[in-house]
């Protein structure tokens, strides 16, 4: 079995957002790159899945589409575990042409499962697992909590609205998968850095695919006012407060 | 030439974000000069689908199919409609359904997709929506350009306006499917009040110390009506199930009030409530950071000033 796990590479989460001054892009100048978390989180799954079970699954790649400034990225992914990366050379415009991207680099490889983050912590897209199942048209779980495989049958948790599901699916599916899946991210070892120098990159050129939308401008959330701090000894006046002012209770 | 909004229902009811749904989509029908048609699939009665009517749905189908379908099927039957109703912009909600089928759905209309999109759009021609990026520390004005559009919308972002409609139910004709996935089993959350539809939420973090002390914190959600919710420490800790972890990486919510409670407010948990309407939060450490988010806040430790705080609440609601 071969698992191939999506991974997107995005500022690391305490970033400040900056623009550029025509607030139409955003400038990227001095960002730390990480894997998104979600990703890291399917990635960390898989190789687990992989050290607990060698015979059943081969082969764990990393793919990404983006241009030579996400090696980094994914040289991270081969040191936590992967065994192969492929990196398709674009820069994402919007979810539909990303999955597009991802379809195309992996049409000639056979693989049995995909993991994908649920969504990705830069433009909250939440849309590219579902559009790869999609277009390769294949099942999918989406909101996935936990993946176990037993020979060829794929069991996994999803969450739903107030409650959970054991659900069973076969290969090929796409996983688009969440908190929960594993507990903390895999972090490299030495030697893992070390192997993941000779391990296999593939740059695969992008293919055209016509992005059906657009970020025209980019703003920072308006400014809270002032935190109203209420005495300890005093609690009956926030009750009244949120009754009278702010009306929420 | 239409707007498709596609509903859920549990055990056969209607939420407070379905009838926003509803109004959101007659609005925006409104606004491109087109009709709304309402998609409902599960076993719904008819009364229940008639007081939609009273946010502005007019004509809806229902499939009165079994739940358990797997994505790809429920993605055809969306489609589906949206053909032949020639929908222009198919809407769900960003919840965990629309985040699993909006995606597949605009693959199969060539649509162009953007999830949980803010109110209604800036602009219709062009077609520009409003949605926050980098889990909530920027707005983004986006334009959707394809003829076909699928928005899924964030709760509590559109608000309701009343619009009294007569309501005609067309049932639509069952369909065959092959599911490829399978569900085994289903374990539903209890008697409480859902994390994703509370309009109180009662958050604790690390500054609770442990898990025994959430009995003070369940009281005062008891009290308030409000759901529970956690930072994720202490979801990572196992005090709390992760199905209450809210923030970056886990549930982003967007409740009237939110309480912070003993949680200091680091970024990647703030990406999770920044949409809420009211914070309030408590902490010893006047410099933390979630004094910056909230609305109102109290100095003091928990173990003194929860109790004292439900107290109040419990006066208030009493009335005296
Ligand atoms: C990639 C990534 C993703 C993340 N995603 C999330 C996420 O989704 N959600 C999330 O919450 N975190 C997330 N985090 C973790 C986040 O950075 C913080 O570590 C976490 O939010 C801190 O949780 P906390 O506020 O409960 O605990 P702490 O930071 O330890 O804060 C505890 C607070 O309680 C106060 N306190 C202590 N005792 C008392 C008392 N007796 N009375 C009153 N106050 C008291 C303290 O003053 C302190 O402010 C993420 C981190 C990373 C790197």
């Amino acid at each position: 079995m071969n698992i191939l796990v999506c991974i997107s590479n995005v500022p690391d989460t305490t970033t400040r957002i900056k623009y550029t001054t025509d607030q139409k892009e955003v400038d990227y100048s001095g960002v730390q790159w990480i894997i998104n978390p979600w990703d890291e989180l399917a990635l960390t799954r898989a190789i687990e899945l992989k050290e607990a079970n060698p015979a059943l699954i081969q082969k764990i790649t990393a793919i990404t589409v983006g241009k030579a400034d996400a090696e980094p990225t994914l040289r991270k992914a081969l040191a936590c575990g992967a065994d192969d990366a492929i990196r398709v050379d674009a820069s994402g415009v919007d979810s539909f042409y990303t999955a597009s991207q991802l379809t195309n680099a992996i049409k000639d490889e056979s693989f049995d499962l995909i993991l994908c983050g649920i969504e990705s912590s830069d433009f909250n897209g939440a849309a590219v697992g579902g559009m790869l199942a999609e277009l390769l048209d294949w099942p999918s779980v989406s909101a996935v909590s936990s993946v176990n495989i037993e020979n060829e049958s794929v069991k996994v948790t999803r969450e739903i609205d107030g409650g959970k599901q054991l659900m069973e699916t076969g290969t090929p599916s796409v996983l688009i998968v969440q908190k929960g899946i594993a507990l903390n991210p895999r972090i490299p070892s030495m030697r893992g850095i070390m192997t993941a120098r000779t391990k296999q990159l593939k740059v695969v050129p992008a293919v055209e695919a016509a992005a059906q939308s657009h970020i025209l401008t980019f703003a920072a959330p308006p400014q809270k006012s002032a935190c109203k701090i209420i005495d300890a000894e005093n609690l009956d006046e926030l009750a009244r407060l949120l009754h009278t002012e702010a009306r929420v209770i | 030439m239409s707007v498709l909004v596609y509903i859920e229902n549990r055990n056969g009811k209607f939420k407070k974000s379905t009838y926003e749904l509803v109004s959101y989509g007659s609005r925006l029908a409104e606004l491109l000069g087109v009709g709304l048609n309402i998609l409902s699939i599960g076993n719904v009665a008819d009364d229940e689908l008639k007081s939609l009517g009273k946010y502005g749905a007019s004509h809806v189908h229902r499939l009165a199919a079994d739940m358990s379908l797997d994505d790809k099927s429920f993605a055809s039957i969306i489609s589906g409609l949206a053909a032949q109703t020639s929908a222009k912009v198919v809407v769900m909600a960003h919840n965990l359904t629309g985040k699993a089928i909006a995606p597949r759905v605009a693959i199969r209309l060539k649509a162009g997709m953007v999830s949980a999109v803010n109110g209604l759009p800036v602009l219709v021609s062009p077609f520009v929506v409003n949605k926050k990026s980098f889990s909530g520390k920027s707005l983004v004005q986006i334009e959707i350009s394809s003829a076909i559009k699928v928005i899924t919308l964030s709760q509590n972002t559109a608000g309701m306006v009343e619009k009294p409609s007569n309501v005609i139910v067309e049932d639509l004709p069952a369909v065959s499917i092959y599911p490829a996935t399978r569900v085994l089993s289903t374990e539903v959350q209890s008697g409480k009040v859902l994390l994703s539809e509370a309009d109180v939420v009662v958050s604790g973090g690390r500054g609770m110390r442990s898990p025994e002390n959430w009995k003070p914190l369940e009281e005062l959600a008891e009290v308030l009506g409000a759901a529970t919710a956690c930072s994720r420490p202490v979801s990572d800790e196992g005090w709390r199930p992760h199905h209450e972890h809210v923030g970056q990486t886990g549930k982003v919510v967007a409740p009237n009030l939110y309480f912070a409670l003993g949680i200091s407010g680091a970024i990647q948990h703030l990406a999770g409530i920044s949409s809420s309407k009211v914070i309030v939060a408590v902490n010893k450490d006047p410099e933390a950071p979630i004094f910056t988010a909230a609305d109102y806040g109290v100095i003091g430790d928990l173990q003194v000033v929860l109790p004292k705080m439900t107290e109040a609440f419990k006066k208030l609601k009493s009335g005296n």
